[in-house]
């Protein structure tokens, strides 16, 4: 499915930050309610049924999807809450789910299997014969794929599978697997996977100690420790820095705090048959939403038109002001 | 209840395996043993030429073995140990990669804990798939095990809760053990194979905190449901899991075994647990619905 163009997916994370996506050229945003049924169940983030109606009529009205995301793990007791967001989102025409859950996928594909099926980053499908289950099963027509594959490596993918690619090029730079990472669960009591939740900011604690060091702590736990002249992160469980006893010095044991970044290889994944390109962060504010969905719709563009994609500085909002192309570039990266 | 060991997550080299199954052979309690690299492609041409004198030894000694496929399934080497493990006939096979369900293709199979089996509606469609037994994510609380286990016995299906060692709580594509000690998978040497229970990851204030597998992340607690064996039999558990570790599991087993006949109250049984030296604390925080490191002592309360 090699195409020369790719849709660009955004993040919307509020109603407002759906409108300035939409505004600044985005295909297709992807959202999703305000509980535990989509992944970034965070306070203050995602959209009350009335303010969905609202948004996904003002995106169609401006020729652009509305993606819901209902991509956790119902556990058992609790799957109603599910069926009801998919329900909603039917009765709403939004224009496609991005599903995780075998049961959540079953029950779409039995009950609106007209509606598109996207298989959430979440569902961990890193394999053609993986990506195959879901799409024979439940009629899935679009993978998110994990940030974990190289670009030679997709492009064995797409020519295997029987539906389109779409992957992410900038934001977080996951590290875990997801939907299989539980650490927030382990030390906050509260599941990435059934509720949603990632580093919940209820359980986070900033100290500035006399020297004028920052610690970031997550429940009983510190997660790093600042020195004057570094900004402190958000205390992210596989962002943070470790000690192992061979080691003098504490380490980034998972990752740094760093911004995936792809948009210098954008022809390259376009050529190697992603159809969809996916900017991270629900998040973020509207002007990160504006600044970033513009920059990209206008190098989606250039490459289409054969002309070579310029950007604007988009590494004054990136993470600690570092960025990567992480896995996606050279296999060395594992 | 039947009592089982899992899959070895560690890179033990092939003597120490060849020894722990033996004694899991002769002298253990346990009824099944999940067989197999579940974690890391790169370690598994190690052992397999042992595997099948091993299996045999097992076999003979009256245990049902199965065989567990990886978690993690991206490269052509994970595919093709993938489609391996599908073709096996002779004995049960455990899919912990949703890849492994195009290739069982009707064939009854056990579902494992990597494989995300948090409801009901998912556990019925994978049993119409074949699959007849179901390990549960480590960090399901008791409130939804209860509802699962109902349902396998409506679907009459076996389900299976880890009651012992570290619970695994991350997968990556990156090696953890090569980055720590400055390398890439690629070139890792096996630094892993020097951590029998896994590489102690401490915060920067010396707090003991995670374990680091290879691209793996365990708990630094070892879960314990030992008081909780009770509650598993009455909710229709059929199958508790052990995870092995360097501590001498025969005690364990044993342990386990003996609280599940009644034979042995718990309290002793946490009192020879306690003496086995366990360089961490018991855990049992998910099991409550709580943070998962957490030891809650219901008799305390």
């Amino acid at each position: 499915m090699k195409s020369n163009t790719a849709e660009l997916i955004c993040p919307a994370g509020t109603p407002a930050a759906l409108r300035t996506a939409v505004d600044a050229g985005a295909d297709a945003v992807y959202c999703g309610f305000q509980n535990a049924t989509n992944a970034r169940n965070f306070p203050g983030l995602n959209f009350t049924p009335e303010e969905m109606e609202k948004s996904v009529a003002y995106a169609h009205q401006k020729g652009a999807k509305v993606l819901l995301a209902i991509n956790t793990f119902p556990p058992a007791g609790k799957f109603d809450l599910w069926k009801q967001a998919v329900v909603a989102g039917a009765k709403m025409n939004v224009d496609a789910y991005i599903v995780a859950d075998v049961g959540v996928a079953d029950f779409v594909a039995n009950n609106y299997p007209e509606k598109r099926l996207h298989l959430s980053v979440q569902a961990a499908a890193s394999s053609p014969e993986a990506i195959r289950y879901y799409c024979e099963s439940f009629g899935v027509k679009r993978v998110v794929l994990p940030r974990i594959l190289t670009v030679p490596e997709i492009r064995n993918i797409a020519g295997e599978i029987p539906c389109e690619i779409e992957t992410f090029i900038f934001g977080n730079h996951g590290l875990m697997v997801e939907g299989r990472c539980s650490l927030t669960n382990y030390i906050t009591g509260l599941s990435t996977n059934m509720d949603g939740v990632c580093s919940p900011a209820a359980e986070v604690k900033y100290e500035r100690d006399e020297a004028g060091n920052m610690s970031t702590r997550l429940g009983p736990y510190l997660i790093d420790c600042y020195s004057c002249d570094e900004t402190a992160g958000y205390p992210t469980i596989c962002k943070g820095r470790y000690k192992v006893a061979h080691r003098d010095e504490g380490f980034y044991a998972f990752e740094e705090p760093i911004t995936l970044n792809l948009s210098r290889m954008l022809p390259e994944l376009m050529e190697a048959g992603v159809n969809a390109f996916k900017i991270e962060g629900r998040q973020r504010s509207k002007a990160y939403v504006r600044r970033v969905v513009s920059a990209f719709r206008q190098a989606v563009d250039d490459v289409r038109d054969g002309n070579e994609p310029e950007f604007a500085d988009l590494l004054a909002l990136t993470e600690g002001q570092k960025q990567t192309e992480g896995a996606f570039k050279s296999k060395t990266w594992r | 209840m039947k009592l089982t060991m899992g899959p070895i997550p560690f890179h033990w080299n092939n003597e120490t395996r060849v020894d722990f199954y033996a004694r899991l052979a002769d002298e253990s309690p346990v009824d099944t043993i999940y067989m197999g690299e579940v974690i890391c492609s790169k370690r598994e041409p190690f052992f397999r030429p042992l595997q099948e004198e091993v299996v045999a030894r097992l076999e003979r000694g009256g245990k049902t073995v199965v065989m567990s496929s990886l978690t993690e399934v991206m490269l052509k080497r994970e595919r093709k140990m993938m489609s391996e493990i599908c073709d096996i006939s002779a004995r049960e096979i455990e899919i912990n990669n949703s890849s492994g369900l195009t290739q069982i293709s009707g064939k009854k199979h056990r579902i494992g804990p990597m494989m995300n089996v948090y409801n009901e509606a998912t556990m019925g469609y994978l049993a119409g798939q074949g699959a007849t037994h179901f390990s549960l994510p480590v960090e399901l609380p008791a409130t939804s095990t209860r509802l699962l286990a109902q349902a396998a016995g409506e679907l009459g299906v076996g389900v299976e809760v880890q009651v012992f060692g570290r619970a695994s709580v991350a997968i990556s594509a990156r090696c953890y053990h090569a980055r720590a000690h400055n390398r890439i998978k690629d070139n890792c040497l096996f630094v892993c194979e020097k951590d029998p229970d896994g590489m102690a990851l401490k915060t920067l204030d010396d707090k003991d905190f995670l374990t680091i597998n290879g691209i793996q992340t365990l708990s630094h607690s070892y879960v314990n449901l030992l008081a909780e064996i009770d509650d598993l039999a009455q909710m229709g558990v059929t199958h508790c899991r052990l995870l092995p570790h360097s501590q001498d599991m025969i005690v364990v087993a044993n342990v386990f075994r003996g609280v599940m006949d009644g034979k042995l109250d718990v309290e002793e049984g946490q009192h020879r647990l306690k003496e086995l030296d366990i360089p961490a604390p018991f855990s049992n925080g998910f099991w409550y619905g709580k943070a998962g490191h957490l030891n809650i002592d219901l008799s305390m309360t």
